[in-house]
């Protein structure tokens, strides 16, 4: 707020140009939109062009579907997603999929996260491994997935699990170095148990990076899960999508695909929302509404 | 002593003994020939510029750090750990953000006797937290506290296991002037109430001068002790001391020793 007003101080003083002036007054208006408005302004302003250009331009919907045909497709999917409908049940698979793939990925990463974090030998030996494994792009193992694992489930969670595993183990094992030198003298000088320092101490400093890495782990392992439906298999939502892109049906390859980054968005909330009750702590924005709760309290007193 | 103690026995004995450390892999001498024989319920203070080797003496009054040569000793014992009874406190107040102010008062209860024994000592906490002026922010978190509320916090958590020594690394080096002021005064009445030995580390000469019984100069390059200054103004000494003609002449007498422990044109 104050940063708005020294930039509108400094730059109304600079401008004498009529247009500049009232150039600066429209951006001024904007800015001060509420943010629900504003993000749905920009959101309608994007379909709305696009719906111009396709119709305009005569582009044929096998290349672009406009907007209103896709809002057309979402209506005949939503029809099909509801329970025991037949894309329901594809989205059910998908979504096992990447659960299993993500819960693999948690237990894995935590344990390979803790020999990175914790001994000399895993910092020194595996975590280099792991730094150039993050490096390669992990999507090109899919077919060795599905020839290892076949055409069923296991290929598609494991390469859930392979794609997720390593924001994870990343997070565990830079969240043992978040320790700070007075905390840990703090323990020592209080004679704590190594399994004291490492409970009370270490793994609590730990949280919030391992909830980092289990943000993107959790969008990561839906990744993997489409990715390993769309090379082979027959099943789950990633077959949908390549069927009806097979056919040329791109307003339902739309539509589908506005149903995964909804499922994606809800992942990613879930994940932040138990982030934000387990590490309250962390929170800037809990701790500061607190801090005007306890301020009135001391006034008070 | 000169000042007015309680009648609490402390019978805590620290002495350093012909200490010297150089940090491994290092040859750069962090301390050299330091003795101080430390008076139970004593208030000394470790003065000088960094790398002059005082946080590193306090880290093995702590017994957190093995002097090179040389040895700790606590009545007559030779110090190879944390050894008990002793409290210790940071620039930071290093509360743990996960834990209400309380639960971080009783963490080192938890740690030594269990989480049953901690919740068993509430009540001393309690006591403790309404001495330093906390009470009603028993469990507010510690992002909810000012820097000087968590540095009181800190120092209730040094008292609960009620230590006879307390090692202080420049505790209120982080706090305005006014609160640190303040801070001063609270810390010589808990020394004084609870007769305990204080080993304050710190980069202000008032500070050092308003608090201390002994002031040790310590000089760089290798850390040592270059001068023992001992500060006989009258307990307990209040705001109306700093006005005391005397306290000048301390302070004008620490600082002299500094400079010329310094070297001229040291940095």
């Amino acid at each position: 707020m104050t940063d708005t007003g020294l930039v509108t101080l400094k730059t109304s003083k600079t401008s004498s140009n009529p247009v500049v002036r009232t150039l600066m007054s429209i951006s001024r208006w904007f800015n001060g939109l509420p943010q629900v408005i504003a993000v749905s302004t920009v959101i309608l302003t994007v379909l709305l062009g696009w719906e111009l250009i396709v119709r305009l331009s005569g582009i044929p919907s096998i290349i672009l579907p406009s907007p209103s045909m896709v809002g057309a497709q979402l209506l005949i999917v939503f029809a099909q997603l509801a329970p025991g409908e037949f894309l329901a049940q594809e989205l059910w698979i998908t979504i096992q999929e990447i659960l299993i793939g993500f819960g693999i990925a948690c237990v894995v990463g935590l344990v390979v996260g803790l020999w990175i974090g914790q001994t000399q030998f895993g910092k020194k030996a595996v975590m280099p491994l792991f730094v150039a494994l993050e490096a390669t792009p992990k999507i090109a193992f899919a077919p060795v997935f599905i020839a290892w694992f076949g055409f069923g489930i296991t290929s598609k969670y494991l390469l859930a699990a392979f794609m997720s595993v390593f924001p994870v183990i990343i997070g565990v094992s830079a969240g043992l170095q978040a320790t700070s030198v007075d905390e840990l003298k703090l323990f020592k000088s209080m004679r704590a148990k190594p399994w004291d320092i490492f409970w009370k101490l270490k793994m609590r400093r730990a949280l919030p990076f391992i909830f980092a890495g289990l943000k993107i782990a959790i969008v990561a392992a839906l990744t993997g899960a489409v990715a390993a439906e769309f090379i082979g298999g027959g099943i789950g939502f990633g077959e949908q999508i390549r069927l009806a892109a097979n056919r040329l049906a791109l307003d339902r390859v739309f539509a589908l695909i506005f149903i995964l980054s909804l499922l994606g968005i809800f992942l990613f909330s879930t994940v932040a929302w138990i982030q934000n009750k387990v590490t309250f702590w962390d929170n800037p924005n809990m701790r500061s509404s607190n801090k005007r709760k306890m301020k009135s309290l001391s006034v008070g007193r | 002593m000169n000042a007015p103690r309680s009648t609490t026995r402390n019978t805590t004995r620290y002495r350093i003994d012909n200490v010297s450390h150089t940090f491994p892999g290092t040859d750069v001498q962090a301390l050299t020939d330091v003795s101080i024989d430390i008076e139970p319920g004593s208030f000394i203070s470790l003065i000088g510029p960094s790398g002059c080797g005082k946080s590193t003496l306090l880290n093995a009054l702590a017994g957190l750090l093995e002097p090179s040569h040389g040895q700790i000793l606590i009545n007559g014992a030779s110090v190879d750990g944390p050894p008990d009874g002793v409290g210790i406190m940071f620039q930071k107040a290093t509360l743990l953000p996960w834990r209400t102010t309380i639960e971080n008062i009783l963490l080192p209860i938890e740690i030594r006797d269990g989480a049953k024994a901690a919740r068993q000592h509430t009540a001393e906490a309690e006591a403790i937290i309404s001495t330093v002026g906390l009470s009603g922010f028993e469990n507010a978190y510690p992002g909810e506290l000012s820097g000087g509320m968590a540095q009181r916090a800190a120092i209730c958590r040094m008292l609960i296991t009620e230590p006879d020594v307390l090692l202080l690394d420049e505790p209120f080096g982080a706090l305005d002037e006014l609160t640190r002021e303040r801070m001063d005064l609270e810390l010589q009445s808990i020394a004084i109430s609870r007769n305990a030995t204080v080993v304050l580390v710190t980069h202000s000469i008032p500070e050092a001068v308003f608090l201390s019984d002994t002031v040790y100069a310590m000089s760089a390059r290798p850390g040592r002790i270059s001068e023992v200054i001992t500060i006989d103004l009258p307990r307990p000494r209040d705001m109306e001391s700093l006005n005391h003609p005397d306290f000048g002449k301390f302070v004008g007498r620490v600082r002299t020793a500094l400079n010329e422990g310094h070297g001229v044109n040291d940095d």
